[in-house]
């Protein structure tokens, strides 16, 4: 690496770079960046002042100004002297602008290390001379490794404290390098450094006359980012369809790989819809060209379907189109995944539901070891097959950060639950060839003179809804409809007897329920569910998998007092005597319905009333004649 | 159809990339809710905020109003300022005081600036954001202005009574935002989130956009009262005893009621001088807001309120 002054570039070339800093706790990274804003002169004043002031109140470096404060921001975090959320900072020399994310070394943020890395080009990480590589060192350099950073800086600190020996210092880069050889770093810099005393941090330390290389401010000036993805074939997520008035239909995005010129050819995913671009519209005037990270907006040659979450592409180099895929999973919320539930996915500007069908392993992070595992708790990385409800357009993580990786959403409380990386498409899916059956399911109901149906009767145990489902099934066979109907105790014999009651399985009692009534509609039927089904995300999963046919949600409201009075199986007396445990309404929570089709109040009403309610319902609603 | 900066200069590329960041928060915002509003608050954050909103949705209107928090004790040139681009931009202006804290006689001078800060803007603020069914508020707030803000997010999730709780944050990966909220939340957002204050300066020299004169220095009269130099904007402005407004050459490097900014001593009078002071600059811009020298956490403390 050459030394002396570095040359100033053109004002139009000064570049940007993100970068992440980690480390273990009181590794030193907070000092770290604080002592780099000081000395690259970007703290004003006034700040200086009341960091002196904090200096002494909270501080432990004694009289000396702690650096660490300048970054620890939030009330907490001064007084419990521990970073616990992700800070940016923002810095600026002639060559570069910087904006570091402070990523804290506690163990249960992982989540937010994990956010850091997604953005960052580059990732400075934190030994301590005296400890050298220790688990978390391993922890995050696999996160960087996972979520695609490629440059790694490794700021072996505090050698002051082992007397500037660089025998400490090469025992500790051989260690890393020889740990990190197998996670695919485009390269990998050392740095001997007291960031407390300011070492080889701005300028070269006079501590370390054995060190040849870079001092760390130098380096992240001069380090070759990877070029934008420019020589990728193009990626363009549509944001938002831009139509002021009837003359102009634009596509506005950012380009999040390759370029686009005016002429050139586009192909959207997921359908056989081509155009060319007309034009790339900024408010600026039209561009010759649009490049990844570019925000523009482009019209088209043809009046084409396009809209938002659709992904243009070049015909010749298209994006992977699939339901299934294998993809590595942070989990990001205190409550753990649960394979088989539905859960809002986020990839590009398309959202879609998603499960996690299998868990394939969960990985030990400090080892790399891949374990078995049936769930993910907060903090945890785990490689699994996710599916979707419909087809995305998608890439492996590793040819696009844009278009590789997505997050999930918890349905019912709308908190990021995970965050992943596509490893690649699953063949599976477009293995397992669709038979255009020569009957449809409509042609089949035509003979019954009614059109197919899903009612889901839903409820707390003894609310009626098996007493209503039966009532109703008498009535439509006494006007010659064709029905059947799933009971939730019956399934448990048969179908379902492998299932237990931990919320794993009552997913998947959900999901086979729900495919079942799907083919009984598909045969033409009015299929009937009785299931407690206590949970909102598994009542719409059900929904969306019997989405061809007509589905009605019939909430039977019955106060659990009342349920409780009723007891007709004694299930309540023996869940509150402890002998039933998860039972719903004593100690698992019910989610009543917020919108259903039908909701039906039983109090003081008989099952035939209400049975001809929901006939009369059918009738209105078309699906009797 | 196109308006090119009027200096005709290329973006350096560090600004380009904030710039398309900006572009595209501002872009899924409209495109994920249901009534969105753009906060504006008249100073350079917001004629940044509303000239990336002009380039985001070009050739359309940004489609979604401006609201305006007015306290009633905004310098009058603001309030000009306002008017015109609203004016020139054909753009939904919609203004909120609170008539309850007018009627109750809070002012900045007799009520002290937290309480008038309270109620004439972050109880303002609510009110109006409750009254139009707002479900997400675009503001120019930056993450370099304070520590507190250091970690807020981009997309900023509001519980029912508009408060913030910083453990409840959702983690921002990539150009992932989760736009979805549960029943009662709201969103607040902030597209310049990764913007310093010299990157606006550049911007603002760069693009051309227009600023209220107040931000370039001018000989005005000003009081010094409590470490800093106060505008005598009007004749509410109660002098103290051996206060005498003097002519000063100031410039405000924030904007907000006049009797709570401060001024600092300049000579800076175009945009150029601007960004050429503050790379010399030796104090941090919040110095000139009396609202945050209370103590350090004070910040923190408003923004679990619902103060922006």
């Amino acid at each position: 690496m050459p030394h002396g002054p570095l040359p100033v570039p053109a004002p139009g070339d000064k570049s940007l770079l993100r970068f992440l800093t980690c480390g273990s706790v009181d590794d030193g990274k907070s000092t770290l960046i604080g002592r780099l804003l000081y000395n690259a002169d970007v703290i004003m004043g006034d700040q200086l002042e009341a960091l002196r002031r904090e200096s002494r109140r909270f501080g432990t470096t004694g009289d000396e100004i702690d650096f660490s404060l300048l970054l620890d921001g939030l009330e907490d975090e001064r007084q419990q002297r521990i970073t616990i959320d992700v800070a940016y900072r923002y810095f600026s020399t002639p060559r570069r602008s910087f904006i570091v994310a402070d990523s804290p070394g506690h163990e249960q943020y992982t989540r937010n290390m994990a956010t850091g890395a997604s953005t960052a080009d580059l990732a400075v990480l934190l030994v301590d001379a005296r400890k050298g590589v220790l688990a978390q060192t391993r922890r995050h350099s696999l996160i960087c490794s996972l979520f695609g950073i490629r440059h790694i800086v490794v700021a072996v600190n505090k050698l002051d404290l082992v007397g500037f020996e660089r025998a400490v210092f090469d025992q500790i880069a051989a260690d890393y390098r020889h740990f990190a050889a197998d996670l695919g770093f485009a390269s990998l810099v050392m740095i001997p450094l007291s960031a407390r005393f300011g070492d080889n941090l701005t300028e070269r330390s006079a501590h370390t006359p054995w060190y040849e290389g870079p001092n760390l401010l130098e380096y992240l000036e001069s380090v070759e980012l990877d070029r934008a993805p420019t020589d990728r074939p193009l990626r363009f997520p549509v944001q938002w369809v831009n139509r002021p008035n009837g003359e102009f239909r634009g596509f506005a995005g950012t380009v999040a790989a390759g370029s686009v010129m005016p002429g050139d050819p586009i192909l959207v995913m997921g359908s056989a819809r081509t155009s060319r671009v007309k034009e790339i519209v900024t408010f600026d005037g039209p561009l010759p060209r649009a490049s990844a990270g570019d925000a523009v907006t482009l019209t088209l040659q043809d009046e084409i379907d396009v809209s938002r979450g659709d992904l243009l592409v070049h015909p010749d180099a298209p994006a992977e189109f699939a339901d299934q895929f294998a993809a590595h999973l942070v989990w990001m919320k205190e409550e753990a995944l649960v394979p088989g539930r539905s859960y809002w996915l986020k990839i590009g500007t398309r959202t879609a539901s998603a499960t996690v069908t299998a868990l394939k392993h969960r990985i030990d992070v400090d080892s790399g070891a891949h374990i078995a595992a049936r769930t993910l708790a907060i903090n945890e990385i785990g490689f699994c097959n996710v599916s979707t409800s419909v087809p995305v357009a998608f890439d492996a993580y590793a040819d696009g950060r844009d278009t590789g990786g997505f997050i999930l959403i918890d349905r019912l409380t709308q908190e990021t639950a995970a965050a992943g990386v596509v490893a690649f498409a699953l063949r599976r899916a477009t293995n397992i060839h669709w038979h255009e059956s020569a009957i449809n399911p409509l042609q089949r109901a035509a003979l019954k003179g009614h059109q197919p149906a899903v009612l889901w009767f839903t409820g707390l145990s003894g609310a009626g809804k098996s007493t209503i489902a039966n009532r109703l099934e008498q009535k439509l066979l006494a006007i010659g409809c064709h029905t059947m109907l799933l009971d939730g105790d019956n399934v448990r014999h048969g179908l379902n007897r492998d299932l237990g009651f931990t919320d794993t399985d009552r997913v998947e009692n959900i999901r086979r329920v729900g495919e079942v009534a799907r083919l009984i509609g598909d045969a033409g039927l009015i299929v009937i569910c009785a299931f407690i089904s206590p949970f909102r995300a598994d009542r719409q999963m059900a929904r969306e998998i019997a989405a061809p046919h007509a589905f009605f949600e019939v909430f039977v409201d019955t106060p659990i007092a009342e349920c409780i009075r009723r007891d007709p199986k004694g299930l309540y007396a023996k869940a509150q005597a402890g002998a039933i445990p998860n039972f719903t309404g004593i100690d698992s929570a019910y989610e009543a319905p917020e919108n259903p089709e039908i909701r039906l109040a039983t109090v003081e009403r008989d099952a035939d009333a209400l049975a001809e309610e929901l006939v009369e319902e059918l009738r209105r609603r078309d699906i009797l004649a | 159809m196109a308006e090119s900066s009027p200096r005709g200069e290329v973006l350096p590329r560090h600004l380009q990339r904030l710039e398309a960041e900006a572009i595209a928060i501002l872009r899924e915002v409209v495109a994920e809710f249901r009534n969105p509003v753009l906060l504006y608050s008249i100073g350079k954050d917001s004629s940044v905020l509303l000239h990336l909103a002009r380039k985001a949705f070009h050739p359309a209107t940004p489609p979604l109003p401006l609201l305006h928090v007015d306290t009633t004790w905004k310098f009058r040139d603001m309030i000009e300022f306002r008017d015109a681009t609203a004016r020139r931009l054909g753009l939904d202006l919609i203004v909120h005081i609170n008539q309850e804290g007018l009627a109750r006689g809070i002012n900045p001078i007799a009520s002290g600036s937290a309480l008038h800060t309270e109620i004439m803007k972050t109880e303002a603020l609510k009110q109006a954001l409750d009254r139009h069914g707002f479900d997400a508020a675009i503001g120019g707030a930056r993450r370099d202005e304070e520590k507190s803000r250091a970690k807020e997010r981009v997309f900023s999730l509001r519980g029912a009574a508009h408060t913030w709780d910083p453990r409840r944050q959702r983690p921002e990966l990539w150009r992932l935002y989760n736009t979805r909220l549960a029943v009662g939340e709201t969103m607040r957002v902030f597209p310049l989130s990764n913007w310093t204050e010299l990157d606006v300066w550049e911007y603002i020299e760069a693009a051309g956009i227009p600023i209220v004169p107040l931000y370039l220095a001018k000989p005005r009269p000003v009081v010094w009262r409590d470490g800093v130099w106060i505008m005598v904007d009007d004749d509410r402005l109660p002098l103290q005893p051996g206060e005498t407004p003097q002519m000063r050459s100031v410039r405000f490097r924030t904007l907000g009621c006049y009797p709570l900014s401060g001024a600092i001593e300049s000579e800076a009078a175009t945009i150029a001088e601007i960004a050429a002071e503050l790379r010399q600059a030796r104090h941090s811009e919040r110095q000139g807001r009396l609202i945050d020298s209370d103590d350090t956490a004070s910040m923190e403390r408003k923004k679990r309120q619902g103060y922006f």
